[in-house]
């Protein structure tokens, strides 16, 4: 059963189409992640299927309830975390959660229950009187994904929430993802990092520029790209000019310079890479460090796109 | 409702956990209004009173008629007590210690003088820091001196005819009634005693101070993030607005109330009519919170709303006379003052405290709910579409 259902989303901002026709669908206990660079439209997209902001175009359904600006009984179902950590720093977590399990009806003894239940599951319990200000980032993001738990949505919207986190919350943020999609709650969850998505999302859509470009199981996606291999160059000289001579092999279906750097999208890294060496040493770069990579989402994204997911 | 009183609940307890409501809500205005109502002297009240000294040199009928019709006159009001000196030198010294605010010298021979038309100077001399205790001195004796010098030309006018006895002329003169009195201000032209003045008037002008803190929440709200989430949440957007308001509405009447109770109950002022003070409130509290709610809508943070609304209170504070009163004033300030709800809020609370019905809180709470509708209007117009953006 589809608890999310959106189609032909539309958000233009002046002359600028942030959100271009996306529609996809999220079932029970699924992760669907949404994978792109920063501005390429992934808040915007969510904001909308949140009911936050008026689509231009389109149409979302959450559990069978039409989410837009006015409506709120849809709203009750969703559990939206925004990107940036959304707490008011001068509560305490305890009164942070029963605001808004408040605002979103919880009847007073089921809040009660809850607020301890999500204390326990973001590791604040002893912590819940404290002043959020007093938090650390880790913390404060924890509880930021926790007030969207409070009330137990069908689906859960995470707006890059790793973001700014130290390796040890970020892991425990991960955690709690997929014990929620194995609990039966559809997850929505945007990132930047191939990682987290590799991870965590049973299905992802690859958006760039406000469009879905790709969509399916990382399996799916990574079969767009046939058998091809990504091999990074770590380079000492201009890394451009070297890409520029690249270029032109047939082998090679796209090189980007990244950072004293070269990523190459090719066919058959082995047989490829002498003839890529000595090009390197004609040009006058030197290659300090040679890695081949297997296909993964990121270079999906390369391939999709023709850029990296961090440009 | 359910979820604006939720926000609004959520709003007052962080502002009573910052404590600056209650700063600038009852201890900035109580705190003034005690200290105002303390160093400034009540013109209307009995307890002030102008000691003079009066030195007469003249023994004769001018500064008779001053010293026995005169200055009675004005001690049986309250407002003055006269104390005679032989000697010019000590009554001087009396003013320079500041035991007197003035004292009034006849110089010998000054009613003869002036009856033979040579005319003459009645000395006054005022202790420098006895400002408005000074002026009253001296426009006590400038009335006195008005008259005598009408009755000289009388005089003068008589002799030239040569019609009339100018000994019987003076003689009546110098009978007439006193010339100097003091108007009733108790009722009949229903200005405020200056406690209740400056309790009122550091009331409404702090008033501006607090509802605030409600309307500007909601850029709060945006700085912090959490606007977003508010908005996501399964409540009508209306209730963000409302519970906002709400906030502002109840700091108000609460800053109000507190002062109403504290300045009578610390400092003795007289807000009259406890039903006709609700109603002023009320109008008041929301005529400030229409125009704060302007401010807001077109800041865009809440440092930038604060500012403006700072000066807004301020400008709006002096022009509606909530510092002095307006009467002192130019006709043209009292003009403009009736643009700001100050005014009619102190006209209001004028008519109630000097014993007029509450149907003279009408004309005053119909012009604050006036402001209250067209800044509401405004706000709305300004703010649609952006003021709950993301």
């Amino acid at each position: 059963m589809n608890i999310l259902e959106c189609e032909g989303l539309v958000k233009r901002f002046d002359d600028l189409v942030a959100v271009d026709d996306v529609g996809f669908h999220i079932a029970a206990g699924e992760t669907y992640g949404l994978l792109g660079p920063n501005g390429a439209g992934k808040t915007t997209a969510i904001s909308m299927i949140s009911g936050i902001l008026e689509a231009d175009a389109g149409r979302v359904m959450v559990a069978g309830k039409e989410i837009t600006t006015r409506s709120t009984d849809g709203n009750a179902e969703i559990g939206y975390v925004p990107q940036d950590i959304a707490i008011y720093p001068d509560l305490s977590a305890r009164e942070n959660l029963r605001f808004f399990g408040k605002l979103y009806g919880l009847p007073k003894d089921r809040l009660k229950i809850r607020i301890e239940e999500v204390l326990e599951v973001i590791g604040l319990t002893g912590r819940g009187d404290d002043r959020t200000e007093d938090y650390s980032g880790g913390m404060k993001r924890r509880l930021n994904i926790g007030i969207g738990l409070l009330h137990e949505p069908k689906l859960l919207i995470l707006d890059e929430p790793t973001v700014g986190v130290d390796p040890q919350s970020r892991n425990s943020i991960l955690e709690s993802v997929e014990t929620l999609g194995s609990a039966g709650t559809a997850v929505l969850y945007t990132t930047h990092y191939m990682e987290e998505a590799e991870r965590l999302c049973d299905r992802v859509a690859i958006i760039d520029a406000g469009k879905i470009r790709a969509e399916g199981t990382r399996r799916e996606l990574v079969q767009l790209m046939g058998q091809k291999d990504t091999i990074n160059l770590g380079v000492v000289g201009s890394a451009r000019r070297l890409v520029e001579a690249l270029q032109p092999m047939q082998e090679i279906h796209s090189a980007t310079a990244v950072e004293g750097s070269v990523e190459l999208l090719v066919d058959g890294a082995s047989t490829l890479l002498p003839k890529i060496l000595e090009m390197a040493h004609g040009t006058g770069v030197t290659v300090s460090g040679v890695k081949v990579i297997e296909p993964n989402l990121e270079s999906v994204f390369l391939h999709l796109t023709g850029k990296a997911l961090r440009d | 409702m359910r979820a604006a009183i939720v926000i609004a609940l959520k709003d007052l307890s962080q502002r009573i956990r910052d404590k600056s409501a209650i700063l600038l809500g009852v201890v900035a205005p109580l705190g003034l209004a005690f200290i105002f109502s303390a160093i400034i002297p009540d013109a209307t009240a009995s307890s002030f009173n102008v000691h003079v000294g009066i030195v007469d040199n003249d023994h004769a009928a001018i500064s008779a008629g001053f010293i026995d019709e005169v200055i009675p006159a004005v001690e049986d009001q309250g407002l003055l007590t006269a104390t005679m000196f032989d000697d010019t030198d000590a009554a001087l010294a009396e003013v320079e210690t500041g035991s007197l605010d003035a004292v009034y010298i006849f110089p010998d021979g000054y009613s003869a003088s002036v009856q033979s038309g040579g005319g003459g100077t009645v000395r006054m001399v005022r202790n420098v820091d006895a400002t408005i205790a000074g002026q009253i001195a001296g426009a006590i004796l400038d009335g006195y001196l008005a008259e005598v010098e009408a009755v000289t030309i009388s005089v003068g006018t008589a002799a030239i005819n040569g019609g009339q006895d100018i000994a019987a002329i003076t003689a009546q003169a110098m009978d007439s009634p006193a010339t100097v009195t003091l108007a009733d201000t108790e009722a009949s032209d229903r200005t405020l005693d200056t406690t209740t003045y400056f309790a009122a008037g550091m009331a409404v002008f702090f008033l501006f101070f607090t509802v605030q803190f409600g309307v500007s929440s909601l850029l709060e709200e945006r700085l912090h993030g959490t606007l977003p989430r508010l908005l996501g949440a399964p409540i009508s957007r209306w209730s963000v607005i409302g519970g906002k308001a709400l906030t502002s509405f109840v700091l108000g009447v609460v800053s109000m109330v507190v002062l109403a109770v504290g300045t009578t109950v610390l400092i003795g002022a007289n807000w009259g009519n406890p039903v006709g003070v609700a109603i002023l409130m009320m109008a008041g509290v929301l005529a400030a919170l229409g125009i704060m709610a302007v401010v807001a809508v077109i800041s865009r943070t809440p440092e930038q709303a604060a500012n403006w609304q700072s000066i807004v209170a301020v400008v709006l504070g002096l022009l509606g006379g909530t510092f002095f009163p307006l009467s002192q004033g130019p006709r043209l300030l009292a003009l403009v003052s009736k643009l700001t709800p100050h005014a009619w809020f102190m006209q209001g609370l004028g008519d109630l405290s000097g014993g007029a019905g509450l149907i003279s809180v009408v004309a005053p709470a119909l012009a604050m709910l006036t402001f209250f509708v067209v800044t509401v209007g405004i706000a709305v117009w300004f703010g649609r579409g952006r003021v709950l953006a993301p």
